[in-house]
């Protein structure tokens, strides 16, 4: 079994087809984007003893709400220790380990549920479910980005779109499934998870197996690497992760993902009550579940459309652009609640969540561009500390806000202008951050021939 | 054209390989956008 996971196992022969690897990718991210989706459990899991209603002995909301927040930082924790592994081993072990964690612990999160042992659902889906997020996300990068040197932000975008896709999919699946199971003494959640679980492995399985890494001398028909020059971020050498985290641009990028994702996440998470609270009366809670699933359509077209367009402009104006223009759309939210444009309200945070999108799915290209590509998982694993950051930041600006607010007699449909103001202002932080990011210094190079220079093995003779 | 781009060629017998993989994760993914969007007609009912 090791060897048939082994990195040597799985290097393309002759005749394969690059765009066999973006399905694989795509495999293993509409399955672990199910965590976007773990609200439509909340309240059957709030009656999991009084079936009909909830009783003494069931668990809170608040109880239940500490399964995402574990499985979001175990994600970002784990991509940051398991990122050079995942480098080191290839795509086809780490996404086998991936799968493994993540359809394992939906079955043990199965267990707690129907032993009715929370910890037991926090270890299961939070802690082994969330390393699978983790391992399973930053999985594909590298390889894609091997096989689409010529197109490094459309083919991340694919598979990162698969991520916002995959809440799409659950949502809608887990309902149905759900409704299949119920019975008078069941809510049907314990066997919806073990059927996600297994359908979940089965699938991840099929990603992790078909993941080919191109041979050392491959490259796509007729593509050169770009010249280097002084004022293109794009570099032929490469930093290992050490180095990487001891640069400026690393932490200056690390700035720019976590203050798009704090802008995002937290309108995200508190999207359907904003729209009933700023238009009381106008929005219905059908509707407002009607925004929610439209602002997550194009927060996933955003991950593939907006890493593509990166790969025309270059990466640092493709951020420029997300943070101009987010800063003035998030300043012109207030005015739409002000004048009552639902329809202006809701255009202005569709293309805000296809930048939040975007964000995350151009980061990887951004990384191989000025890092390199040879450790670009290891880094953008690393990197991936600023979402669990966020995911902290983002919800509780916009939420303790909007509280305090209302505490000081703010109408409710105003109580969230100061959040989107200083969502506008992380956004100009991040912009200058952003602008702030040159070529990394030669002195962190690694001591190796560069891709594409005099030493290296890929160059044809 | 180098021996090694050649290998980025597509080739026949890939052929139907690739259309099962994309069809594999395709067919889930426009599912869900088809349901979602339909939830999404109520903000505009």
């Amino acid at each position: 079994m090791a060897g048939l996971l082994s990195r040597e196992r799985t290097v393309a022969g002759p005749g394969f087809n690059r765009w066999l690897i973006p399905p694989c990718a795509l495999a293993t991210h509409l399955c672990i984007g199910q965590a976007y989706a773990l609200s439509v459990f909340n309240l059957p899991l709030t009656r999991q003893l009084g079936v009909a209603k909830s009783i003494a002995g069931d668990w809170r909301l608040t109880d239940l709400g500490w399964i995402f927040t574990i499985a979001i930082f175990v994600l970002g924790a784990s991509a940051a220790l398991f990122g050079k592994w995942v480098q080191a081993v290839g795509p086809r072990k780490s996404g086998f380990t991936a799968a493994l964690c993540w359809g394992v612990g939906f079955l043990i999160g199965a267990l707690g549920i129907r032993s009715h042992q929370l910890w037991l659902v926090y270890l299961g889906y939070g802690v082994i479910g969330g390393c699978g997020l983790g391992i399973g996300y930053i999985t594909p990068v590298s390889t894609l980005i091997s096989w689409f040197p010529d197109r490094r932000g459309m083919s991340t975008g694919m598979a990162i779109m698969g991520f916002g896709g995959g809440a799409l999919i659950a949502s809608p699946l887990s309902d149905f499934l759900m409704r299949h199971f119920a019975s008078p003494t069941s809510t049907g959640v314990v066997q919806t998870w073990v059927v996600l679980g297994i359908v979940y492995l089965v699938f991840m399985m099929g990603g992790a197996f078909g993941y080919r890494v191109p041979p050392e001398s491959w490259r796509p028909a007729g593509w050169v690497p770009p010249p280097e020059k002084a004022k293109v971020l794009i570099t032929q050498h490469n930093v290992t992760p050490g180095d990487a985290i001891r640069t400026p641009q690393f932490w200056l990028l690390w700035v720019v993902l976590c203050f798009n994702v704090t802008a995002g996440i937290g309108v995200l998470g508190q999207a359907s009550a904003m729209i009933q609270e700023v238009f009381k009366d106008r929005i219905t809670p059908s509707a407002a579940a009607g925004f929610v699933g439209l602002l997550s359509i194009f927060n996933m077209a955003g991950r593939f459309g907006w890493a593509s367009f990166s790969d025309k402009i270059g990466r640092k104006p493709t951020y420029m652009v997300f943070f101009a223009l987010g800063t003035a759309l998030y300043a012109l939210v207030p005015l739409t609640g002000k004048v009552g444009s639902v329809a202006l309200f809701v255009a202005c945070f569709c293309i805000i969540l296809s930048m939040y999108g975007g964000g995350f799915a151009t980061i990887p290209a951004y990384l191989a561009d000025v890092f390199g590509t040879k450790y670009v998982s290891a880094v953008h694993g690393r990197l991936l500390t600023a979402w669990s950051a966020a995911g902290v930041l983002g919800p509780v600006l916009v939420n303790y806000i909007r509280q305090f607010q209302i505490d000081h007699g703010i109408p409710k449909n105003q109580a969230y202008n100061i959040t989107m103001y200083i969502m506008a202002v992380l956004l100009v932080i991040a912009f200058f951050a952003n602008l702030a990011v040159k070529p990394v210094a030669d002195r962190y190079h690694e001591h190796a021939a560069p891709v594409g220079g005099p030493g290296d093995r890929r160059v044809p003779a | 054209m180098t021996t090694e781009s050649a290998r980025s060629e597509p080739h026949p017998k890939n052929g139907i390989k690739l259309a099962l993989a994309w069809l594999a994760v395709g067919v889930p993914l426009i599912w869900g956008v088809v349901m979602t969007l339909k939830k999404a007609m109520a903000l505009f009912g």
